[in-house]
């Protein structure tokens, strides 16, 4: 394939015109892009934006219906993720490609070809991981490991098969600012080797770190290919969504009173295997405050988010108290009588049951009064209520009473934060409101919740994004192995002390970050 | 030959057929693939062997029309849950219906006919050795055939290049697209081998265990096979204790029976399938953690094109 030497400026990669329909769907509308050698090219874009489908055309995964791409100025035809890596592409997932059970040797030597053996992988491995500081541990089993770690497998997995381009699709999305600073530092160093890299990414700020130049996909086309450090990150927004975003408005006054929930020494066993203890969580949530907890993934969220909801009750009544009444071992209807709301992480088949029509949905949570009567569905009223939630939260369906799972992402979840919002309650929990939510609904929702709890109403919001709890949090702590940081007003962190928190090393160092 | 011998000798001959099957399955399961055909790739493989074996005279043609049988049986099952992405449950359960019923039909002519013992390979010396030289020197080629399909099965999935892409994609065959592992014809090869074990259990069954043709001769042993494939936790050395424990509980029970204890005979009848969940269970404890199916088992695969 490298044989021949290149037409001398031709970008290493250009695609033209590539397009890709999906029934009436246009996924990708004729974009064009070109990557230099040695350039870290961004592809920037809000979800559904056709960003993901671009990479999967680009790697042979799925084929394009219409376009050429152009590899050193030759055009060529990527038919599978094979011929796209003898060409000499390698890509790091969004969701990790990895397989659970297997070592981390045998997870890079699957995806190699046929002259790497066990023994070559974990000697070469060795070296890669000291010349790039990735440290891995050839026999530990994939899924004992954290998230970066697991990326880290899948770089080493690109790098030793020698790529000319990298493609990384939100890598940033699992990792603790410090463990995104020690990426950007190793993708610095593969691009002044001459490697280019595709980085895809709906963050502007890495963006701006990592890239010289931009492109930004909107709705399946590229509405602009610009220098990201020369724009400011609202125009860039304001490029990706269309129109301007708003920021969430915060500033009403702040005045928490009484105690909605109380949390006293909470710990839980492991539910399952890969499952994480909770550790003595001590919690308050105060009407009118948003409190945050900010954590990487599988750091015990969900098991805190099961206990607080009842659908793993724990040990001890006074565990975890709502709104005065020791609920710890209610169920989770007993707790919504008390007043609480609960919107899991998982929209589709937790949150919302996918067959169902949207008014059957309701049912899930508003069992009690409005829609139904000793045990029948009052039909019309709880058509009534999913209209109304549709109408408030600006859910856009394809019909009148769809099927949850017609819905895409981001309005299911507008929905189902919608369907707990309004029946006011007086707590709510929400695990990842806005997790592969668009930008427009992401503030919609954050807006809808802060706008909650100025109204007197507790809300507890779990999330990854910190950007996000830094928008919307009055008080933040962090999750680490299954432990709380105490909380704090928001003003007193710092992302540096949020990051130590997340490693867990806030404590070795004195804590003194975040005091 | 003594009594002890006598069990020990029937103890092997039991264990056999399910040792072959569950192997043939487990390596059908790790590739992603839930096969509940197995008690229906049997019963064909043993009518056919059967048939076969009578018409030519030749019990190497039995077991070559045996292994046939199950395989073809088989690429019927992978055209429709890799062909079509049908449901494997059900499927499988009409592969079973499928396999009881024509077995039936292919057999009938052959009722009441006999086969004469297929004599064991004996190695001279070694077998003179009391009670275990019997046991261990002077077996049917069977026998030491499946002892050897073991060892190769457990060195394919676990030292072999091949074996590990075979393991990655019945860990997650979404991955294993996007990396470029071929799923489709993994998958393939690994329900035609599972189909070629299972008609060689079968042919086993009609050709060295019975020696004659009933039908429903298989009496539910491709279901223990499957059983012995989850309490095995997916590993092929845990499938040959696993076998064995049930094949000794199977002949033991028998003798408990005729020793006339005043125990009701069903509930002896019922001391193999105890056994083998209890002793299975118990390795399973003992392992540490509970070992989960292959991620992606039961699921069609359907790539985005």
């Amino acid at each position: 394939m490298k044989a021949d030497v290149p037409p001398s400026g031709a970008p290493l990669v250009e695609l033209k015109g590539i397009s890709k329909r999906y029934g009436d769907l246009l996924a990708n509308d004729g974009i064009d892009l070109s990557i230099e050698p040695g350039e870290i090219h961004a592809l920037l874009g809000e979800n559904g934006a056709g960003k993901s489908t671009l990479v999967k055309i680009l790697y042979g995964v799925i084929e394009p219906s219409a376009g050429e791409i152009r590899w050193e100025g030759r055009p060529v035809s990527i038919g599978s993720p094979v011929e796209a890596r003898a060409l000499g592409l390698g890509m790091v997932f969004q969701h990790f490609s990895l397989f659970d059970e297997l070592s981390v040797a045998e997870n890079i030597a699957v995806a190699l070809s046929d002259e790497w053996n066990l023994s070559t992988v974990r000697s070469k491995l060795g070296e890669i991981s000291s010349t790039y500081g990735l440290a891995l541990n050839a026999d530990r089993a994939v899924w004992t490991l954290s998230a970066g770690e697991r990326q880290r497998i899948e770089i080493v997995r690109c790098l030793l098969q020698n790529p000319r381009l990298l493609i990384l699709d939100e890598p940033t999305s699992v990792l603790t600012p410090q463990e995104s600073e020690h990426l950007f530092t190793t993708l610095d160093r593969l691009s002044a080797e001459g490697c280019s890299i595709l980085y895809i990414s709906h963050k502007l700020e890495e963006v701006r770190r990592l890239c010289r130049r931009a492109t930004i996909l909107r709705a399946g086309r590229v509405v602009a290919t610009i220098d990201p450090r020369a724009k400011s990150a609202r125009e860039i927004a304001a490029l990706m969504v269309g129109n301007e975003v708003g920021e969430v408005r915060t500033d009403a006054p702040h005045h928490p009173e009484g105690e909605i929930l109380r949390v006293a020494n909470l710990s839980m066993p492991p539910a399952g295997l890969h499952g994480q203890a909770l550790r003595d969580i001590n919690l308050v949530a105060r009407a009118g405050e948003v409190v945050g907890i900010a954590g990487v993934a599988g750091n015990g969220q969900s098991e805190l988010f099961a206990a607080l909801s009842g659908e793993r009750p724990a040990d001890r009544a006074d565990a975890v108290v709502i709104a005065g009444k020791a609920s710890g071992i209610m169920g989770i209807d007993a707790r919504r009588r008390l007043g609480a709301a609960f919107v899991p992480e998982e929209r589709l088949g937790h949150a919302a049951a996918p067959s169902h029509r949207l008014s059957e949905n309701t049912l899930i949570s508003h069992a009690a009064a409005e829609v139904s009567r000793s045990g029948f569905i009052l039909v019309n009223a709880a058509k009534r209520l999913a209209r109304s939630i549709v109408q408030s939260f600006d859910v856009r369906t394809p019909e009148g009473d769809p099927q949850a799972r017609k819905l895409s992402g981001g309005n299911l979840q507008k929905f189902v934060i919608g369907r707990e919002i309004i029946r006011k309650p007086k707590l709510i929990i929400v695990d990842q409101p806005t997790w592969g939510v668009d930008a427009g609904a992401a503030r919609l929702i954050r807006q809808a919740l802060v706008d909650l709890a100025r109204a007197g109403s507790a809300v507890v919001v779990v999330s990854q994004d910190l950007d996000e709890l830094f928008e919307v949090a009055d008080r933040m702590a962090v999750i680490h192995h299954g432990s709380l940081s105490p909380l704090r007003p928001i003003g007193e962190w710092t992302r540096e002390a949020v990051g130590l928190e997340m490693l867990g090393v806030a404590q070795a160092h004195g804590g003194a970050h975040a005091v | 030959m003594t009594i002890v011998e006598a069990i020990l000798l029937t103890i092997v001959t039991a264990s056999t057929p399910l040792l072959i099957a569950a192997l043939g399955e487990l390596v059908t399961e790790r590739s992603g693939v839930l096969n509940l055909g197995v008690e229906g790739m049997m019963a064909m493989g043993a009518a056919c062997s059967f048939a076969a074996a009578v018409t030519f005279d030749s019990t190497l043609i039995g077991v070559a029309a045996g292994m046939l049988a199950g395989t073809l049986m088989a690429a019927l099952f992978a055209l429709l849950v890799l062909g079509f992405a049908a449901n494997q449950t059900g499927s499988g359960l009409a592969l079973t219906i499928l396999g009881l019923g024509l077995s039936g039909l292919i057999g009938a002519p052959f009722v009441g006919a006999r086969r004469d013992p297929i004599a064991p390979l004996d190695i001279p010396i070694l077998s003179d050795i009391p009670v275990v030289g019997r046991l261990f020197f002077e077996q049917d080629l069977f026998v030491y055939a499946s002892i050897v399909l073991t060892v190769l099965v457990g060195l394919y999935l676990m030292r072999t290049r091949s074996g590990l892409t075979l393991r990655s994609i019945g860990e997650n065959h979404t991955s294993a697209n996007a990396l470029g592992l071929p799923v489709w014809r993994v998958r393939f090869w690994a329900i035609l081998f599972g189909g070629a074990c299972a008609g060689l259990a079968g042919a086993y069954l009609a050709l060295v265990y019975t020696r004659f043709w009933s039908p429903g001769m298989t009496a539910g042993r491709g279901w223990i096979a499957l059983a012995l494939v989850v309490f095995a936790a997916w590993r092929p050395g845990w499938v040959l204790v696993g076998a064995y424990i049930f094949g000794a509980a199977t002949v033991l029970q028998l003798h408990a029976q005729a020793a006339q204890f005043g125990v009701p005979s069903q509930l002896l009848s019922a001391v193999p399938y105890l056994a083998t969940i209890l002793a299975l269970l118990l390795l399973s404890i003992r392992h540490g953690r509970a070992i989960g199916a292959p991620g992606s088992l039961g699921v069609p695969f359907v790539p985005d094109r």
